[in-house]
């Protein structure tokens, strides 16, 4: 019998208010124990205060070979960033 | 209050030795790093309280002294912590049969007149709520596993029953705590922590053992065959090469 | 369509570029098998390093060295586990690993097959394995492959308690009873030369450097990080009033750097073979552990399914 436990992505917010990070992944046969073990692994030196545990599977990764049709496009919509406009420099609060 | 302070942070060493045996050998990597997590808050625990107790006594002595160079008889633990690990399913049953009766314990000594020791606990039940929980998920699995696991874990089971009386059995040291206001009443905690045995036993259809002789003598000095073992190799090195600092 | 040449140039020109290579990039079929066997070996080392080191738990000498020498240990699981998962994004999976690893067809560090004698070995350990490891490690998180880069950032960061633990081992038994420091002199001198062949063989006879080089997985070649090692530790053996067993070992003011004596390759390859002092009992134990842990991992995957199909209420 394959008893291989499947595949679990690990994401842990180090502090209040910041967001989830992955931090790896680890083997576990259910969420409980995803959870269990994400603790005794990976947040031994305080690096946590909270757990999200997600099966590998249930990732969808963009591809690659896409990049540069989901990616490029954004590169030269300069005028998205606050740098592109003008304001005069009595202009206060802006 | 020397002695009970002893029966408390013997407990935790002995347990936390005998677990620390498992590392590096565990049925799977995540589950050695838990065993070990759980190893050294015992062995943690065991230390707050010796440094403590060696404080009382006012006579310089360090945690090491109390833990290195005492001869099992002075040892205050009960027999249940002193049972070898033998198979996963023993030990697993072990620290259950103790989780269960620990997590209540130290609720109940949260309360303790003795400011220190009340710190100790709420710091240390933190910890125990997280093994009893840990512990009690493997007796479910294992229960409710494969036939195999099933018959392993029950078989733990049975082996181990004659040692939770102690638990819950106590030492006139331990009535003198209560009396004194600083220790805890395990009457009052005995229906808690069976509550929760059957509880799980049955979450894990697993059967209840009948309850028949229960064994005793670890919380006064009359200890298994296993002590001696333990303190030999845990002990050697303080003893073969006195007066040196480690 | 891209020609494989097409794929293969802008791949090194990514790597040229110190760009990331993850997972789900294209790569050629030898950098993905090279990196499965090199993380591997390292996640191998690190579970089957447990061993040595794990020996002493029971027997540590005081309370503190108790929990830093088990936390230590631990933290080898861990980085076993950070590896086993960089690689596992690489298509292969941890249960194949193991089966390389038990059968005997993977490799894993030599230095692991040496045994742990006294207390004094467990300061030596840390200070010089754990030392030459740090050397290997940190010029890694610099890798081209992301997983594996990510998992020696971590590594890193846990590694650096490992060797000032050994160290001040080292230090506590050196200058304590004259029995101490006889056990400290005597580890070093048969950790020393172990640990400097952990680098590996002399670059010019070391045929797969250049390429793993080129690839940036390899960021340093055997000789400069042996040489950074030895150049360190002579420094730090003074603090310790200890002796290399090197007699040839001697600052050179011209060189900037320490000479040191010829390493015998003999040993070395004696224990690749599988003729090392404890390669049977390292490889046992852990085949023990596995087997052993069966019936555990079966359990837990039989109550999980049943718990799929029957929720409860």
């Amino acid at each position: 019998m394959n008893a291989e436990f499947p595949l679990w992505e690990v994401f842990i917010r180090s502090h209040g208010g910041l967001n989830h990070k992955h931090v790896g992944s680890l083997h576990a046969v259910d969420a409980q124990m995803a959870l269990e073990n994400a603790r005794d692994v990976y947040t031994r030196r305080q690096e946590g205060v909270s757990i999200w545990v997600v099966p590998s599977e249930a990732i969808t990764a963009s591809d690659p070979e896409d990049a540069d049709s989901f990616f490029e496009p954004a590169k030269d919509k300069i005028y998205r960033h606050p740098t592109f406009y003008e304001v005069p420099e009595n202009v206060k609060h802006m | 209050m020397q002695q009970y302070l002893l029966h408390l942070a013997d407990n935790a060493l002995i347990l936390g030795h005998r677990l620390s045996e498992w590392c590096g050998h565990g049925p799977a990597l995540e589950i050695d790093m838990a065993m070990t997590n759980i190893s050294l808050d015992l062995i943690g625990q065991a230390r707050n309280i010796y440094e403590y107790a060696a404080k009382l006594e006012g006579q310089g002595k360090t945690e090491d002294d109390l833990a290195y160079l005492r001869d099992a008889t002075d040892f205050r633990n009960v027999l249940l912590v002193e049972q070898p690990n033998s198979d996963f399913a023993h030990t697993i049953a072990r620290h259950f049969l103790y989780d269960t009766y620990n997590f209540y314990f130290q609720q109940k000594l949260c309360e303790s007149s003795d400011k220190q020791l009340a710190a100790i606990a709420e710091k240390s039940l933190k910890e125990v709520a997280y093994h009893l929980r840990w512990n009690s998920e493997w007796v479910i699995r294992l229960g409710d596993g494969t036939p195999e696991s099933k018959e392993r874990i029950q078989t733990a089971i049975n082996d181990l029953w004659s040692f939770r009386g102690e638990l819950l059995t106590p030492a006139a040291y331990e009535k003198d705590a209560v009396a004194a206001g600083y220790g805890v009443d395990l009457l009052g905690i005995k229906k808690d922590v069976e509550h929760r045995i059957f509880e799980v036993l049955d979450q894990a259809t697993l059967l209840r053992p009948e309850d028949g002789w229960m064994q005793s003598g670890g919380k006064i000095g009359r200890h298994s065959e296993h002590l001696g073992f333990i303190l030999a190799e845990m002990q050697f090195l303080q003893r073969a090469y006195p007066n040196s600092t480690w | 369509m891209s020609t494989q040449a097409d794929l293969e140039q802008r791949f090194q020109a990514r790597i040229d570029a110190e760009q990331k290579i993850e997972p789900k990039d294209w790569m050629p079929d030898a950098y993905r098998k090279t990196l499965i066997r090199q993380i591997g070996q390292h996640a191998h080392s690190e579970i089957v390093g447990m061993l040595p080191e794990g020996n002493w738990i029971t027997r540590a000498p005081s309370l503190r060295r108790k929990v830093a020498l088990l936390a230590k240990v631990q933290d080898e699981a861990g980085h076993g586990l950070y590896l086993y998962a960089a690689a596992e994004t690489l298509g292969v999976s941890r249960d194949q690993m193991y089966e390389e690893l038990h059968s005997g067809k993977a490799k894993y560090s030599s230095i692991f097959n040496y045994p742990t004698l006294s207390w004094a070995d467990i300061g030596a350990v840390g200070w010089l394995v754990d030392g030459a490891a740090i050397m290997n490690q940190v010029p890694l998180c610099k890798c081209s492959f992301g997983p594996y880069a990510r998992a020696m950032v971590r590594v890193c960061k846990e590694e650096s308690f490992h060797q000032r633990q050994g160290f001040e081992i080292m230090m506590t038994l050196a200058h304590g009873t004259t029995a101490q420091h006889k056990m400290a002199q005597d580890a070093l001198n048969r950790w020393w030369w172990p640990s400097m062949m952990m680098f590996g063989p002399n670059d010019d006879a070391s045929p797969h450097s250049a390429q793993s080089m080129k690839w940036k997985i390899k960021r340093y070649t055997n000789d400069d990080l042996r040489q950074k090692f030895v150049d360190v530790m002579f420094e730090q053996v003074q603090v310790l009033g200890l002796t290399i067993p090197d007699p040839a070992l001697r600052w050179n003011a011209e060189t900037g750097h320490c000479d040191f004596g010829e390493i015998d390759w003999t040993e070395f390859h004696e224990i690749l073979r599988g003729n090392g002092p404890c390669n049977k009992e390292r490889l046992d134990a852990r085949n023990k552990a596995w087997d052993d842990g069966a019936w555990v991992r079966q359990a837990a995957t039989a109550f999980a399914e049943k718990r799929k199909t029957t929720p409860k209420a």
